[in-house]
């Protein structure tokens, strides 16, 4: 008896009529991570594409995975560069790992739980949006974010941000970022300052563990070069710190057109103009965060995970085309102008996707109108013309 | 001058089992069936309640209960075997049992040159041929009451292993002429004809047509299409469509005075034994066309594969459909189907699938829905296979909300469901898009008219 047929003995008690029928769609979440259903076309189109929501997840899974692979490294280093002369490369990795992962299945577990408590109070079936939410939400907090931290967080925006508004599909803000936010808010102490970034900074004697981003609101020289911050082995949160490899996860979206390419190209054009015109003023009326070469800017702050991987949520940016160029400049610009203009929230980034998601539908809603306008000016020329 | 529409925005899926251009005589049909269900929203008010009773071709089976001007008529000449019924005691088909003696009702020769309008209008509607012009907005039978602003037709199909109006015309040209003409005269807009670009066929010398040339990917064939690109329908203005071969039936009728509704099936598709052209009449029993079909692992389908409709192993023709489509069913499991990157045999426009490297592959496709439904969640990817100034996602909510006044504002008088069925092929969350634009368009008919 192979597996599938094993499994569709087990599935008998959970179809229709039978014992468990109220948790089919528990089984069938886990029925369809193994197998593509029999699923045949009912009505409409009777052929469909490969494509389905799982595999577009997964994609996204993927891309994200060069950038938590050396998150998970780089975690371990910072810390153990602080106390050792030396550091392996399996040992850095060995002592992220025993950090991150935790984190990944607090996040997972809590998520997943109260998704599949919607799932079977609402009857429908587990929708994969929180595979990459559930991913993402530890990987753009500190490294030293207390688990049940994490798990208080990951509730508040499964429930909060995206149940309370219906579902996958409905939410209005990014739920990885309302997380961040959510304990960035509630946890101020736990997430930023100079000693969360490092593991175990706490306990360290004389710990350079502040961000750039930090240090530079203190006018604190920085000590890292472009080269260094483009490869990311610098503090901050889990995975973001990586450009080389956030680029490369952009790839992998790009090259399966899972990621808008309009938004991370507007954003990045947009980031780089406000950067390119702070650079632009006196360097004695500025700070040193006008002053921070523009192109720095982009590679720290997260101002490249955001981009690529926050932004380009397709929920929770804009829809259409047109939408979608002017959303992406606007994240841009506005992740720049909040970290320079307002020190105390290096997190430009985080607020400005957020921002931006509250005005994706306003976007829509005018570029919408504009095709609304044509049609009734059509009609109205047309009456026009018959009287 | 002809108008040039090129598709861009579309989706050309390549499929095995095409037709070979050849053209037999199907053998006589067992029986044949007129579904009222063809016809969207009609409700038929039946001349004949019970079985047994003797008809000549042309004569009527039932008329629409909400105007007795729009008749259907028996395309052979026989006996009312069965009225099957479904839920609710709706009429779902009227089963004619041949007598082979191919009786015709005479409606009398006419002379299109000289007749004028309201003469012709009177005599297709009479004959049962009104059947065969549907109404846009809405994509309903015609009402003969009104003047179309212009009437379509397009002699182009781009879908999916879809018959050859040119191919299907190609012996009855004088039959369309007739039918062109005669329609030309129903409105005083102008009668568009839709043809393949660079065509060398009799289509594109006609007279009184004003020719459209069409080329690039699916949907561009589509009718809607190409009225958008001419003259898209504003709210309240009616425009007539009519298929290219019913245009030739239309024509017969002036030139014999027969209601002779003979039809060209393509047989097509992977699971197809005998993949020609058929000639045949309308409601044909496919059993004829196709012999014995295991609907358990094939699925016959009266139309193409995007817009058709499923048969029964011993079901009848569409009474609009030229094709007949038999796939396999996709009734099987993949293992770890939902990775990227496998299962590539399978055709796909996301570049999740390695298929988008090979444009020119022929695939075997199945009905596997190749996932679940899912709430909507990727975006742009509709507008890919929408070449219209409209907006399809916005669009599709606007109807499962029934907004009526975000409908006509996002052009849901400029579409009807076949617009939307390369969006139910290529939508990763496998929302019916057809449906949904077909549910929206029933609440237009009931709150506008």
């Amino acid at each position: 008896m192979g597996l599938r047929d094993k499994l569709n003995k087990l599935k008998e008690p959970f179809l229709k009529g039978g014992k468990y029928e109220k948790y089919h769609p528990l089984f069938q979440a886990f029925d369809t991570f193994l197998y593509v259903p029999d699923e045949t076309t009912k009505k409409g189109a009777h052929v469909r594409d490969a494509v389905d929501l799982k595999r577009v997840m997964i994609t996204v899974v993927l891309a994200l995975m060069p950038a938590l692979l050396f998150g998970i490294w780089n975690s371990g280093y910072q810390y153990l560069s602080q106390i050792q002369d030396e550091v392996g490369f399996w040992e850095a990795f060995g002592e992220g790992a025993l950090k991150v992962i935790p984190m990944i299945l607090v996040s997972y577990i809590v998520g997943l739980a109260i998704e599949f408590y919607f799932a079977l109070k609402r009857g429908h079936d587990v929708n994969e949006g929180y595979l990459v939410t559930g991913i993402l939400i530890p990987m753009i907090f500190p490294i030293d974010t207390p688990l049940w931290m994490i798990g208080v967080s990951v509730a508040f925006s499964v429930l909060i941000a995206k149940e309370a508004f219906g579902g996958t599909g409905m939410n209005l803000l990014n739920p990885a970022l309302t997380a961040r936010a959510f304990a960035f808010f509630a946890y101020p102490t736990f997430m930023s300052g100079t000693d969360v970034w490092v593991a175990n900074a706490g306990e360290l004697d004389a710990v350079s563990g502040e961000t750039i981003l930090g240090k530079l609101a203190l006018n604190e020289e920085v000590s890292y070069n472009t080269y260094e911050m483009f490869m990311g082995v610098i503090p901050g949160s889990v995975a973001e710190t990586s450009t080389l490899l956030i680029i490369l996860g952009a790839l992998i979206l790009l090259f399966t057109k899972v990621g808008s390419w309009r938004i991370m190209l507007s954003g990045l054009i947009g980031g780089a103009l406000v950067a390119l015109l702070f650079n632009a003023l006196p360097a004695d009326i500025g700070n040193s965060l006008t002053n921070f070469t523009w192109y720095d800017h982009l590679l720290v702050g997260g101002f490249a995970f955001g981009i690529v991987f926050m932004a380009t949520d397709p929920v929770t940016a804009t829809q259409t085309t047109k939408g979608k160029w002017i959303y992406g400049f606007l994240i841009g610009l506005l992740a720049i102008l909040i970290r320079v203009v307002n020190p105390a929230y290096p997190e430009g980034m985080m607020m400005a996707v957020l921002f931006m998601n509250v005005f994706a539908p306003t976007i829509d809603y005018y570029v919408v109108q504009a095709n609304i306008k044509r049609r009734q000016k059509r009609l109205e020329s047309k009456k026009l013309k018959a009287a | 001058m002809a108008t040039d529409i090129k598709v861009k925005r579309g989706y050309d899926l390549r499929l095995k089992g095409e037709t070979d251009r050849e053209l037999v005589e199907a053998p006589m049909p067992k029986s044949f069936a007129v579904k009222p269900p063809d016809f969207h929203s009609v409700v038929p008010q039946l001349k004949y309640k019970k079985p047994g009773v003797r008809l000549e071709a042309g004569d009527e089976l039932f008329v629409s209960k909400y105007s007795d001007k729009v008749r259907f008529v028996s395309p052979v000449s026989g006996v009312i075997k069965e009225i099957v019924r479904g839920e609710r005691r709706r009429v779902m088909e009227i089963i004619i049992e041949p007598d082979g003696e191919n009786a015709y009702k005479d409606f009398g020769k006419l002379e299109v040159s000289s007749a004028d309008a309201e003469t012709i209008k009177t005599k297709i509607f009479e004959s049962g041929c009104g059947a065969f012009i549907k109404q846009r907005p809405y994509d309903i039978v015609a009402n003969p009451d009104d003047e179309p602003r212009d009437i379509y037709i397009s002699a182009c199909d781009t879908a999916p292993l879809a018959a050859d109006p040119e191919f299907v015309l190609q012996d009855q040209q004088e039959e369309f002429k007739t039918g062109i003409e005669a329609l030309a005269k129903l409105t005083s807009g102008k009668l568009y004809l839709g043809v393949r670009k660079g065509t060398s066929s009799f289509l594109k010398d006609l007279k009184n047509v004003e020719l459209i040339e069409v080329s690039g990917k699916h949907p561009a064939g589509n009718v809607g299409v190409q009225i958008h690109h001419t003259n898209p329908i504003n709210k309240g203005e009616r425009v007539w469509v009519v298929g290219p071969e019913d245009v030739a039936i239309i024509g017969r009728l002036f030139l014999t005075g027969k209601f002779d509704a003979k039809r060209t099936i393509a047989v097509a598709g992977s699971d197809a034994k005998e993949r020609k052209y058929f000639r045949t009449i309308v409601g044909a029993e496919v059993t004829a066309l196709v012999g014995k079909v295991d609907t358990k692992k094939t699925r016959i389908i009266s139309g193409d594969v995007l817009t058709g409709t499923k048969l029964s192993a011993e079901g009848y023709l569409g009474y609009y459909d030229n094709t007949l489509t038999l796939i396999p069913e996709g009734d099987n499991f993949r293992l770890f189907g939902w990775l990227p990157f496998t299962y590539n045999n399978i055709p796909s426009m996301s570049r999740t699938s390695f298929s988008w490297l090979f444009p020119n592959k022929k695939y075997e496709v199945n009905t596997s829905l190749n996932g679940e439904l899912r709430s909507l969640v990727v975006t742009g990817e509709m507008e890919k296979v929408m070449p219209m100034d409209i907006y399809p996602m916005q669009l599709i909510k606007a109807c499962l909300a029934g907004d009526i006044d975000r409908m006509q504002n996002l052009g849901i008088y400029e579409v009807i469901p076949e617009d939307f069925a390369l969006v139910d092929y290529i939508n990763t969350s496998k929302v019916e898009a057809q449906e949904i634009i077909r549910m929206g368009l029933d609440i237009m008919i009931t709150e506008v008219g």
